[in-house]
Order: structure tokens, then C-alpha cells, then sequence
């Protein structure tokens, strides 16, 4: 069986990242494994301009973007294998994978990566009571059939859920000349961006219908209407207000959730608000050597941070390799608990401070740190609701170790707070809990 | 061309009775409106092979019943189909219940069900069903009750029908009979076809296609029956097949695991006049998950992956009508065959051919019949090392196309070029279950629909999700222009 130092499960911008930066701290034993044609995951069907602002002060398109480390990967000489599917994590760390050329493929890795990205819902949408008709799509494959493949998914559309791929694909849908009658969304709010918002809707004018839903489905063979309905603060359709809308597409946007099938039967906690793993300040996930990173962890806005993060994770895999070698029994894959550099190595629970979501919060991520950690963390974090001059704080038992305030808050839009390292010595017990303090009224639509 | 029999429909029941025509020296053609076989009640049903306790005693249902059900036994080992025996409960959830569970005893005692058993209690019934209501007095135990998969029976029989020199003719729609020199002549939307027999497995159409010849001795009554679908995660929750007792009012709800391991609730029954009506309905489907939580109150709704409604051929004549027409001897009917129509087919398919000997069709055992089919490999279900053999022999099956599901390129090319193979998107996803699982063909339809196409040489636009124009695409983005 093949040994390799770092596997990489995973070839979008988290995956390729990792691997640019695990090579560049000196590992030259890493495959990286995706299964798509290209490398570049989710960016290559994201045609928009839109990526990299942080991180190269410019608006790239998602395949600009996805070129750049496409490039590097290529210039490090790092071992890719295309069209290479993953279907089994072993405890033992033995990756097993499928393609064409190699057939079946088993590789017994010293650490892992973990940035198989995520994949859009659909359970629940497809319930709506009516027909089963063609003209039905997950906003992702349309963006797929239309960026990819050059074809129009349909001419007359209908849009729910307002997720970032739903409000992009009705401008890119609308720029294709097709008629993009509304956007409903369930809840009082969107959950996109700000940003798509006016500039996939707003400026072509389709109306965003919030407390809206689809309740019920027309036509045989292909998709002849839609009932659309608002709905109360249950999400339950309002009598008298049902209205059939003609449309040939209804494309669903309803959210996207982290694809980590893989860690199966891995011991791995997992994060049931994130429907990703817990991780630590290092992308290491509970389950030593094993490291997450991007969109498997937790939905992100911003392909940015995918890559910083994801470099961490390389940096850190590369570390733990280096450290199981130069550890007291180099040469052997059984590791030493806490023997690692800079933390790397997964702790006794009593060396992590737990971070909890509290008031107001959905989710947070990571969801530890360790408590030696000598590094700023940035914490990422949702809100539940939309709130206007938003105050958060991050408390350690009684004390506030941080607190900082919002002008604005929505649930579509991360946002993130730093713990630096001083604070982090400052915590005495084992959780902190970042809220907003009560009291803080939820606000309506955004409209500014 | 002229045929010996045309059978008209390739659901279960017209591909089970060609199947078995296929063992004698016969010309025999299967013709099917849809644009797959099983595109009728074989493809939405409850996948039960039914112990045989229900129907009345001295009815054709009864007497094809309990002979189908120990029928299945050999003929899902021949066709390679899936076939699970793990019994089934009749709750009864008062003495009253219990009182109806003794005459379905009874009953099935007189139609020779064996095994039959009556538990007493809740403690009884948790040992076989642990999941079940502590509101449960007890439960009538049916042991030979089994399930299937329904579609893929029909596929099998269809397969291996043309394996044996069968011909099937996919979206060709009968459209008129006539009689003239002891010859049908059938009027289809392919153009005409002459045959010595018909043997009429229309379906909910069973009627229209009976009044083809003049004879309007049955009406069909279509009855809708709508169902939920849920994650693999709640396949246990159901370890037996969970039937209630039936009242005047209701036939119940019942739970069953899948042979695929997800887990199945349903079906409502309400009349429709509509014949092509496959629509759900929010109250409908109230009417399953209540009926669903009152026998096993800890499924866990949120893992409902979908909801889908089948037709019932129900006819006004209350029994299966298998039988010559009175308007033509050699115009055999297998007609208004609703539940337990699936458990049946193989007897009446056996029937049939009976009836056709009678009215005079020479039946000569072909020699070379092959009565195995088999089924395409699944390489998510093989070892690692037959894995690496499959694609050792084949490379498409390096392929992965559906990730949810683990289907290869392989398994769906095979689909595609099996006799009688997939041309629609969701002809492969039953047959391959690609596009069934969690992303519900999300990321796979896109590249089935380029492998369909490239394989049947047509453009991507012109492929279809099922019947008529069920179009996926609506034609090329503008720069591709
Ligand atoms: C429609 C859309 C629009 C966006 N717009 C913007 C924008 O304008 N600006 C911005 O900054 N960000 C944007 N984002 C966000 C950003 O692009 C994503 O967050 C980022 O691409 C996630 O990267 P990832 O590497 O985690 O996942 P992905 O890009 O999804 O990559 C995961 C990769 O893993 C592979 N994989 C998964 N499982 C396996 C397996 N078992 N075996 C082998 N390979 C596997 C997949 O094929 C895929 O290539 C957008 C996202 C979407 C979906
Ligand atoms: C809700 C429900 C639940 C059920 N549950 C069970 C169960 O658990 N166990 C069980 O044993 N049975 C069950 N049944 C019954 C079982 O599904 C049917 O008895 C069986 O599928 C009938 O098969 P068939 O071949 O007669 O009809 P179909 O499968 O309906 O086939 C008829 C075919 O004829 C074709 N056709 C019609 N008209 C024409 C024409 N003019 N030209 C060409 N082709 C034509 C149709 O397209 C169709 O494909 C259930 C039925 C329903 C609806």
C-alpha cells in the first residue's frame, strides 16, 4: 500500500490551499484527491466576479481565482489525482478512492485534510405537495447546465430560498434571457448577501418575496406553474393569499450543508448547528492528524477566508507530520499524545477551552482552542435573526474578555470576532461563551 | 409482422406474462405508452409480496395471492431481483381490533397462508417490532409477508422476456383494435401491429383497452394513494412490514423498511377521475405521518427525502378480472389488477398463459429458454477486490457519476443498453439509483444527461426526465450559440 505524509480529500480553493502551504513548510509526500475534472471545486461554476477581494485587492471570477493556486500546485510539483473519487476513511488513517486510470486506490496517510466543501439541500424542498414534473433544480445544477455545460435549464423561472447561488442565478438566468418572475423566501429575511441582493436583484428588478414559499407544484411533464403563498412566523401558508405563477423552472436555493459523509465511522465530533466538524485553532478536527478546512467545516461567504483557512490546515498537517518523525519514536505511526509543535497535536479535552454559542448566536467556529495557543484566533460566527446596533461579547465565566459592537447583523452574512492570544491566557475555566447580551431587539427587513 | 400475443402494458403484469410466454416457441411482442416499462401502479406501490390473509376466500385475489407469494421465492433467484422475507403485523390497538385480527386469521387459514400467528399484548408484538406503540393490544404475525423491489421485478421480467427472443416496444400506445381473419389488427402510435392474441395488462387503462374490442364489461375506478420516503437513517425503524387494522373506514397506514434500507409509510386511498393524476397533497400526506406515528411514534419526520402517490386499477368489479373477453375468446384480460396485484403477477401470469392455451394457442416449450437474468453490479456493493476488478475489466467503473449513491459510468451505460434500456434521466435513477440519494441528482443529472445523450446519439436538449415532453433543458445558453 502507498504511504503518503498528507492526504488531501478535496481540490477547491480549501483543499488547494492546504496543499500549497503544507508543501511550502517543507512536506513533499502529499496527494491531493478531487474528483472532478478540474481543480478548483465550487469556483468553477461561479463565472461572476466576486472572489479574492481580501486576500489579492481585486474582483476575480471563480475560475481566475481557482487558476492562481492551480498555478502553484502545479509549480510544487504536488501530486494531484483528477477524476478521483474518495469513498472510505479508515480509523487507521487508509483513504480509498476510484478512478479510471489507477482503479481502486488505497493510501495509508499520516494526516488528513479534509476539505471536501458542501452541497446545496434539497430534502424538505422537495416536498412541496403536487406533481413531479422536469424543471425542477437545485440552483447549483442550473449554474452547472448554464456555466459548464451551455444549456438553458428553462425560460421562465421561479426562484426559492434566497442563498447566494439562488440570487446569482437569477441574474444570470435574467442575462440569458430568461424571465425571472420572483425570488420567495421563507423567513423575514435573506439568506445571501447584502451585496447579491442589489446586484443580482435589485438592479434587474425581480421582486424578493420575504415570508413567501412555493405550496404547491403544477404540470406533468415539465414544470407549468407554481402556487406561491406567504407564510406566517410558523412558515405555514397564510389562507387568502395563494397566487399561481406560470413558470417552466423553479430552481431551489435553500441552503448548502457541509459534505462530510466520508468521516462515517471516523471519532470525530461534529457540530450539529455547522453539520461540520468541531475544530480547534489549528483545523484539527477531534481526531488526531485529522484537519478540516472550508466549506466542510462550516457554509462561508467568502472565498478568502476558505484559503486562509486552508492554509492553516496545510501549515499545521505538516507540522504534525514533521513532528511525529521527530518525536521520541520517529519513524512510527503511532503518535504521542501532546508531543507536537505549536499545538498541533489533539489535546486531552482539559487542555481545550470550549466555545460556545450563546443568546443570539447560531453557530461559532472553531469550537475550541487549546488553551496554551500563543496566536490571535479569529472566531467566525452567525447571528439567528437581524439586529441593528448589535453588541456581542465573549465571556469567561463572569469576566468579559471582549466585546464589540455592529451597526448590522443579518444571518446571511458572517461575521467574526478576534480573541488574541492575551486573552486567551486570561481564561480560567473551560468554556467561554460568546452572546449578545439580552435584551437586543430584532429588527425587520434590511432597508438601507 | 404478426405476432402470437401482444401483451399491451409492461407493468409487472404484462412483463411477468410475457416472460412467461417467452418459454414457448412464440412470436410475442410487449407494447408500452411509457417512455419505460413500470411507468404505471408497478413503479409507486408499497413493494409488499403479501402473506395472503386479506382477500375474501374463493376470489381470484385470494387464490393468486398466497400462489404468488411462494412463487417469488424462485423467481427473484432467476431475475436476480431483491427479495427480502421479514414478515408482517396487523396491529390492532383494541379488543375490538383484536376481534377483526381473529376473522383475518381465519381467513388466511382458508386460503392456505402458512404460519399465521396472533400476538397478544404489547410486550408479544415489541419482541418482533420494537419500535412499535405501547398503545398496541396486539398483532396478527404473517411470516411469508416479504417485500420487493417492484420496478426492477418488471425490468427483470422484461430483460429477460427479450433475452428469450421477446420483443418490447416503448412508447408505442395502443390506440384501436380491430378483428378481421382471426387476426387483431392494433392501431398504435408506432403505427399497426397484427397479432392472434391480446392479452390486455392496460392497467388503470385496462378499461379503454377492453372497449377497443367493444366489450365494457368492467369500469376502472382509479384510486390515489400517496406515500413518504424517508432517509436510510429511519430504514430500522421498521424491522417487519407494519400494517393496522383495517376498519370500514380505512385500510390504515402502514411502515415498511425498503430493500434499499430506506423506510416507507403510506398510502392514503382517495378516489380520483383522473387517470394520469400522480399529484401529492399537504392533507394527504398529514393522513400517512399520523397513520405512520400512531404504530411507531419515533420516526423522525425530518428525514422525509420525498413524497410520491400511486394509481390503484381499482375495478367495479371488486375481484381481479383474469379472464377471456366475452366479446373475443382470444382477448384475455389481466385487468383491474390492484393490490395485491404485485404478490400475484407471477401466478397470473402463469394463469394466463393457461387461458391462452385454451382459447387455443399452441404452447411448444422452447428449448433454449433461459429463465436467468441478472442484474447490473453494483460496485458501491462489491468487496474492495472486486471493485478493483471491475474497473480492471471496464474502466468506466473508475467513474464515479453519482457520489451520493456510488454509481459508476458502468452501471449506467449498462442501464442504457440493456434491452428495453433507460432513455430517461429517471429510467437510469431506478435503475442504477443514481439521483436517489441524499442530493437528489443534484450534482449527477447534469452528467446523465451528457452520458444519455452521447449513447443514444441524441442532443441534451431532446432528453427527458420521464414521459412526453418532460424536458430538461430548454435549448443552448446564448455563447454557446
Ligand atoms: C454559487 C456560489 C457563489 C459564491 N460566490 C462567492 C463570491 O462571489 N465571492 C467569494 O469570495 N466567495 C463566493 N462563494 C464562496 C466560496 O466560493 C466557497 O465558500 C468556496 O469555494 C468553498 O471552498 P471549498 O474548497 O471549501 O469547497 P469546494 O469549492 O466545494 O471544493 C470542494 C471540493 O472537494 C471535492 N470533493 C468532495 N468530496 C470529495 C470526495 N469524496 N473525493 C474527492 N473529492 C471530493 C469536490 O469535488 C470539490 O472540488 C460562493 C459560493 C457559491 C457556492
Ligand atoms: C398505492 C398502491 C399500493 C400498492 N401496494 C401493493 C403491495 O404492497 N403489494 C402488492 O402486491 N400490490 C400492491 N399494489 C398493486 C400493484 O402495484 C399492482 O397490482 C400492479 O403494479 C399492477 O401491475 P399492472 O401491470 O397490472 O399495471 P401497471 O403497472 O399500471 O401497468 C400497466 C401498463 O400499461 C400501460 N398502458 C396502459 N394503456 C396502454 C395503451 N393503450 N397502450 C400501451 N400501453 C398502455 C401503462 O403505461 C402501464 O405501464 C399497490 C398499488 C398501488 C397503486
Amino acid at each position: 500500500m502507498r504511504e503518503a505524509d498528507i492526504v488531501i480529500i478535496g481540490g477547491g480553493p480549501a483543499g488547494m490551499a492546504a496543499a500549497i502551504e503544507a508543501s511550502k513548510n517543507g512536506n513533499k509526500n502529499i496527494v491531493l484527491l478531487e474528483r472532478d475534472r478540474t481543480l478548483g471545486g465550487i469556483l468553477q461554476q461561479c463565472v461572476h466576479n466576486g472572489f479574492g477581494l481580501h486576500l489579492f485587492g481585486e474582483e476575480l471570477t471563480g475560475p481566475e481565482y481557482a487558476e492562481r493556486f492551480i498555478r502553484q500546485i502545479n509549480e510544487l510539483d504536488i501530486d494531484v489525482k483528477l477524476d478521483t473519487m474518495v469513498f472510505d476513511i479508515s480509523k487507521d488513517k487508509v483513504v480509498t478512492a476510484v478512478n479510471s486510470e489507477d482503479g481502486l486506490i488505497k493510501l495509508k496517510a499520516r494526516s488528513i485534510v479534509l476539505s471536501t466543501g458542501c452541497r446545496e439541500r434539497t430534502r424538505g424542498a422537495l416536498n412541496i405537495p403536487g406533481t413531479r414534473p422536469a424543471g425542477i433544480y437545485t440552483a447549483g445544477t442550473a449554474q452547472r447546465f448554464v456555466n459548464m455545460e451551455g444549456y438553458m435549464p428553462g425560460r421562465k423561472v421561479v426562484i426559492l430560498g434566497s442563498g447566494d447561488i439562488g440570487l446569482i442565478m437569477a441574474r444570470r438566468m435574467t442575462l440569458e434571457g430568461a424571465e425571472v418572475k420572483m425570488v420567495c423566501e421563507l423567513m423575514p429575511y435573506s439568506g445571501g448577501l447584502k451585496r447579491n441582493i442589489v446586484q443580482c436583484l435589485d438592479d434587474y428588478n425581480i421582486p424578493l418575496k420575504l415570508s413567501h414559499t412555493v405550496v404547491e407544484i403544477h404540470g406533468r411533464e415539465r414544470l407549468e406553474g407554481v402556487t406561491v403563498a406567504k407564510a406566517d412566523e410558523q412558515g405555514r401558508p397564510v389562507d387568502g393569499t395563494y397566487e399561481y405563477v406560470e413558470c417552466d423552472t423553479l430552481l431551489l436555493s435553500v441552503g448548502l450543508i457541509p459534505e462530510n459523509e466520508l468521516i462515517g465511522a471516523l471519532p470525530i465530533e461534529m457540530d450539529g448547528t455547522t453539520s461540520g466538524p468541531v475544530v480547534d485553532e489549528s483545523a484539527q478536527t477531534s481526531c488526531e492528524g485529522i484537519f478540516a478546512c472550508g466549506n466542510s467545516v462550516y457554509v462561508h461567504d467568502l472565498v478568502d477566508y476558505v484559503t486562509l483557512e486552508g492554509y492553516k490546515a496545510g501549515k499545521c498537517a505538516a507540522e504534525y507530520v514533521a513532528s511525529l518523525s521527530s518525536g521520541s519514536n520517529a519513524g512510527s505511526d503511532v503518535p504521542v499524545a501532546g508531543v507536537g509543535a505549536k499545538g498541533t497535536t489533539a489535546a486531552e479535552p482539559k487542555d481545550m477551552i470550549r466555545i460556545k454559542s450563546g443568546h443570539g448566536i447560531r453557530s461559532v467556529v472553531p469550537q475550541q482552542v487549546h488553551r496554551e495557543c500563543r496566536e490571535d484566533v479569529r472566531l467566525f460566527f452567525r447571528v439567528g435573526g437581524i439586529y441593528h446596533n448589535a453588541a456581542f461579547a465573549v465571556d469567561s465565566g463572569d469576566k468579559t474578555l471582549h466585546s464589540v459592537k455592529r451597526r448590522i447583523v443579518t444571518p446571511g452574512e458572517m461575521e467574526s470576532i478576534i480573541l488574541t492570544a492575551d486573552m486567551i491566557s486570561k481564561i480560567k475555566g473551560d468554556t467561554v461563551i460568546l452572546s449578545m447580551p439580552a435584551g437586543q431587539e430584532k429588527g425587520g427587513e434590511v432597508n438601507e | 409482422m404478426t405476432y402470437d400475443v401482444a401483451v399491451i402494458g409492461a407493468g409487472v403484469v404484462g412483463a411477468l406474462t410475457a416472460r412467461e410466454l417467452s418459454k414457448y416457441e412464440l412470436r410475442i411482442c410487449i407494447l408500452e405508452k411509457g417512455a419505460d416499462v413500470a411507468s404505471g401502479s408497478s413503479k409507486a406501490n408499497s413493494a409488499i409480496v403479501h402473506a395472503g390473509y386479506d382477500p375474501l376466500p374463493g376470489t381470484l385475489k385470494a387464490r393468486f395471492n398466497v400462489k404468488g407469494n411462494e412463487m417469488f421465492e424462485r423467481l427473484s433467484q432467476e431475475l436476480e431481483v431483491p427479495f427480502k422475507r421479514i414478515g408482517s403485523l396487523v396491529l390492532a390497538f383494541n379488543e375490538a381490533d383484536m376481534e377483526v385480527l381473529q376473522k383475518l386469521y381465519e381467513r388466511g387459514a382458508e386460503n392456505g397462508v402458512p404460519g399465521l400467528e396472533i400476538l397478544r399484548g404489547y410486550e408479544d408484538t415489541a419482541r418482533i417490532e420494537p419500535n412499535v406503540s405501547t398503545d398496541v393490544a396486539g398483532a396478527l404475525y404473517a411470516p411469508s409477508a416479504a417485500i420487493t423491489c417492484p420496478y426492477e421485478l418488471t425490468y427483470a421480467a422484461v430483460e429477460n422476456a427479450a433475452a428469450n427472443r421477446a420483443e418490447i416496444m416503448l412508447e408505442t400506445e395502443v390506440a384501436g383494435i380491430s378483428y378481421e381473419d382471426d387476426l387483431f389488427k392494433i392501431t398504435t402510435s408506432q403505427g399497426d401491429i397484427s397479432s392472434r392474441f391480446i392479452v390486455n395488462a392496460a392497467g388503470v387503462f385496462s378499461d379503454n383497452a377492453a372497449a377497443m374490442i367493444g366489450d365494457n364489461s368492467f369500469e376502472i375506478k382509479p384510486r390515489k394513494g400517496e406515500y413518504l420516503l424517508l432517509d436510510k437513517s429511519q430504514g430500522d425503524m421498521a424491522r417487519t412490514i407494519v400494517f393496522q387494522t383495517p376498519s370500514t373506514t380505512s385500510k390504515g397506514i402502514l411502515v415498511t423498511p425498503t430493500v434499499d434500507g430506506n423506510l416507507l409509510m403510506g398510502p392514503t386511498s382517495t378516489d380520483t377521475s383522473d387517470r394520469e393524476d400522480l399529484s401529492t397533497a399537504i392533507s394527504e400526506l398529514q393522513k400517512v405521518i399520523n397513520g405512520a406515528l400512531r404504530s411507531v411514534p419515533g420516526i423522525n419526520l425530518k428525514q422525509v427525502i420525498t413524497s410520491f402517490t400511486g394509481l390503484r386499477a381499482t375495478p367495479d368489479t371488486s375481484d381481479f378480472i383474469v379472464s377471456p373477453s366475452p366479446v373475443n375468446k382470444k382477448f384475455i384480460h389481466a385487468a383491474g389488477i390492484e393490490s395485491p396485484g404485485l404478490t400475484a403477477a407471477p401466478a397470473i401470469a402463469e394463469y394466463v398463459a393457461g387461458l391462452l392455451k385454451d382459447a387455443g394457442l399452441e404452447l411448444v416449450q422452447r428449448k433454449d429458454f433461459n429463465p436467468v437474468r441478472k442484474s447490473i453490479v453494483r460496485f458501491n456493493d462489491a468487496s474492495d477486490g472486486k471493485k478493483a476488478e471491475l474497473i480492471g475489466g471496464n474502466r468506466q467503473y473508475g467513474r464515479v457519476i453519482c457520489r451520493c449513491e456510488l454509481v459508476t459510468e458502468a452501471e449506467i451505460v449498462e442501464a442504457i443498453r440493456r434491452p428495453a434500456g433507460a432513455r430517461t434521466v429517471d429510467a437510469v435513477k431506478r435503475r442504477t439509483r443514481a439521483g436517489m440519494g441524499r442530493c437528489q441528482g443534484g450534482f449527477c443529472a447534469p452528467r446523465i444527461v451528457e452520458i444519455l445523450s452521447r449513447e443514444l446519439g441524441v442532443p441534451a436538449e431532446s432528453i427527458r426526465k420521464t414521459d412526453g415532453s418532460s424536458m430538461l433543458l430548454t435549448g443552448r445558453t446564448k455563447e454557446a450559440l
